[in-house]
C-alpha cells in the first residue's frame, strides 16, 4: 500500500459562546478549509460546538513531560499565592 | 460501536523481555502512577508493552468500528421508513465518527494512520468477529442495535476510566453517543413486535442468529484469557465473565418486555448466585470466525479494499489542489 497520508490537524471546540474552546481530538486533511469541514463533521454531530479551531499539528509546541519539575514544581511551595493561606477572623473571613 | 474484549494478537515473547530491560526506576514510578489512579498521557514515558498493548487494543477497537459500518450500510437503501432510513444513517455516520475519534486516539502512540489502515486492509490486524456474520433481515438492523451495540456499551463504559488519557476521552464521547444506538434498534423492534405474525417471526429469527455471537463478544473466559497485563494497567477494569453475566441479567428483562424467547433452554435466574445462569458457549465457531472462516470475513475485508482504492484519486486529487492553492498564495 502506498502511503501518504494527509496531514494531521488538532481540533479545538467551543462548545457555546461565553466557554474557551478545548482541544477534542485530531483530524487527516489535506488543507485548513477541509480540516474544517472535516472536525465539523467528526466531532459535532449533536451540537456540540458552536466554533472550531484547527491547526496542524506539527506547528504545536509543546513542553516535555520529563521537564515537569522544573517548570511546575516551583509553584508547589508559594502556598501564599493562595487565597486559603490567609486565615482571617471568622467575622471577616468570607472577605 | 464494538470493542472485543479479546487480545486477538501472538503474545509477543519481546514484550516481557523489552520491558523487563527498561529502567527500572521509570517503570517503577509508571506502576506508582497507574496505581494512583494518575492518567498516562501521550508523551509521557511508557513500558513498550504498555504501548504496544494499547496499539493493539485501540486499532482493533477502531477497525472495528470502520469495519461495522457495512453490515448496517447494507440495509440503509431498505430501510422501511423515511424516519428509519435518517436513524439509520445517523447510527452509520456515528460508526465512521467512533473510528475516526479511536484512529487519532491510536495515532498518539506514535503509529501513523497509514500504518493502521495498511494493518487492516493487509488482514494482518483484526476487527470484531461479531461483523462477520450477515444481516439477514430488516429486523437484524434493530436486533444489533438493541444486542450488539448494548454488549459493546457494557464493555465500553469502563473504558472511559481506563488509564491511557486519550483513549479514554475518546471513550467517554463514543459511550454518550451508544446509548442512542441502543435505544433506537429497541425502538425498531417494539414498532416490528407490535406489526404482523411474520414480523414478529423476523424478529424472533434475528434474536436466534445474533444472541450467541452477542454474548461472544466479551470474549473468553476469564480462565482462558490473557488480560493480567491489561488489568495491571488499568486498560480494563472488569474481567469478560463479570462483563457478560452483567449483560445477561440486564437483557433477560428487555427480552420479555420485547416478548421475545433468547435462544438458550439453559437460562435459568440463580436465586442463590443473584444472576441467570446460562448455557455453554460454542468456543469452536468463535474462534472458527476469529480464524476468519465466518460467513462474511472475505466480504469485509474486499469491501474495505475496494473502498481504500477506489477513493486514492480523491486523495491525491486533494493534496494536488491543496498544495497548487499554497504556490498561489506564496506567488501573490
Amino acid at each position: 500500500m502506498e502511503k501518504k497520508e494527509w496531514p494531521l490537524w488538532e481540533v479545538f471546540i467551543r462548545s457555546r459562546n461565553g466557554l474557551d474552546h478545548k482541544h477534542c481530538g485530531s483530524v487527516h486533511a489535506p488543507d485548513a478549509r477541509i480540516a474544517l469541514q472535516v472536525a465539523r463533521d467528526v466531532y459535532t454531530r449533536r451540537m456540540e460546538g458552536v466554533s472550531i479551531w484547527v491547526v496542524q499539528a506539527d506547528h504545536i509546541v509543546a513542553s516535555d513531560p520529563d521537564a515537569k519539575p522544573e517548570l511546575f514544581d516551583p509553584a508547589e511551595d508559594k502556598i501564599y499565592r493562595h487565597p486559603t493561606f490567609y486565615k482571617l477572623p471568622d467575622e471577616v473571613n468570607h472577605m | 460501536m464494538y470493542t472485543q474484549a479479546l487480545d486477538i494478537a501472538p503474545k509477543d515473547p519481546d514484550d516481557r523481555a523489552s520491558r523487563e530491560a527498561e529502567n527500572p526506576a521509570y517503570v517503577d514510578e509508571f506502576n506508582a502512577r497507574i496505581d494512583a489512579g494518575d492518567f498516562i498521557e501521550p508523551k509521557d514515558w511508557m513500558p513498550e508493552a504498555y504501548r504496544k498493548t494499547l496499539v493493539r487494543q485501540i486499532s482493533q477497537h477502531a477497525h472495528s468500528e470502520i469495519v461495522g459500518m457495512l453490515p448496517e450500510g447494507n440495509w440503509i437503501t431498505r430501510a422501511p421508513t423515511l424516519k428509519r432510513k435518517a436513524i439509520l444513517l445517523a447510527k452509520v455516520q456515528d460508526e465512521g465518527g467512533h473510528g475516526l475519534y479511536l484512529y487519532a486516539a491510536c495515532e498518539t502512540l506514535g503509529v501513523s494512520r497509514d500504518d493502521l489502515t495498511e494493518a487492516l486492509l493487509s488482514g494482518r490486524a483484526k476487527y470484531s468477529s461479531i461483523f462477520n456474520y450477515p444481516t439477514l433481515n430488516w429486523a437484524d438492523i434493530g436486533v444489533i442495535g438493541w444486542l450488539v451495540d448494548g454488549a459493546a456499551i457494557m464493555n465500553q463504559i469502563p473504558l472511559c476510566k481506563c488509564s491511557y488519557g486519550p483513549y479514554a476521552r475518546a471513550m467517554v464521547r463514543i459511550c454518550k453517543e451508544e446509548s442512542f444506538h441502543q435505544r433506537q434498534g429497541y425502538d425498531a423492534l417494539l414498532q416490528m413486535m407490535k406489526g404482523t405474525k411474520e414480523q414478529r417471526e423476523m424478529v424472533q429469527d434475528a434474536v436466534n442468529r445474533w444472541w450467541w455471537p452477542s454474548i461472544m463478544m466479551f470474549g473468553p473466559h476469564d480462565k482462558d484469557s490473557v488480560h493480567v497485563d491489561s488489568m495491571r494497567w488499568g486498560i480494563k477494569r472488569i474481567s469478560n465473565d463479570d462483563l457478560r453475566q452483567k449483560f445477561v441479567d440486564a437483557t433477560v428483562k428487555q427480552a420479555e418486555v420485547l416478548g421475545v424467547t433468547l435462544p438458550d433452554p439453559a437460562l435459568k435466574w440463580n436465586e442463590a448466585r443473584g444472576h441467570y445462569d446460562f448455557g455453554a458457549i460454542d468456543w469452536d465457531e468463535f474462534w472458527s470466525v476469529v480464524k476468519g472462516n465466518g460467513q462474511c470475513n472475505v466480504d469485509r475485508l474486499t469491501a474495505r479494499r475496494k473502498a481504500w482504492e477506489d477513493g486514492a484519486w480523491v486523495r491525491e486529487a486533494a493534496m494536488a489542489f491543496s498544495a497548487k492553492q499554497a504556490a498561489r498564495k506564496l506567488a501573490a
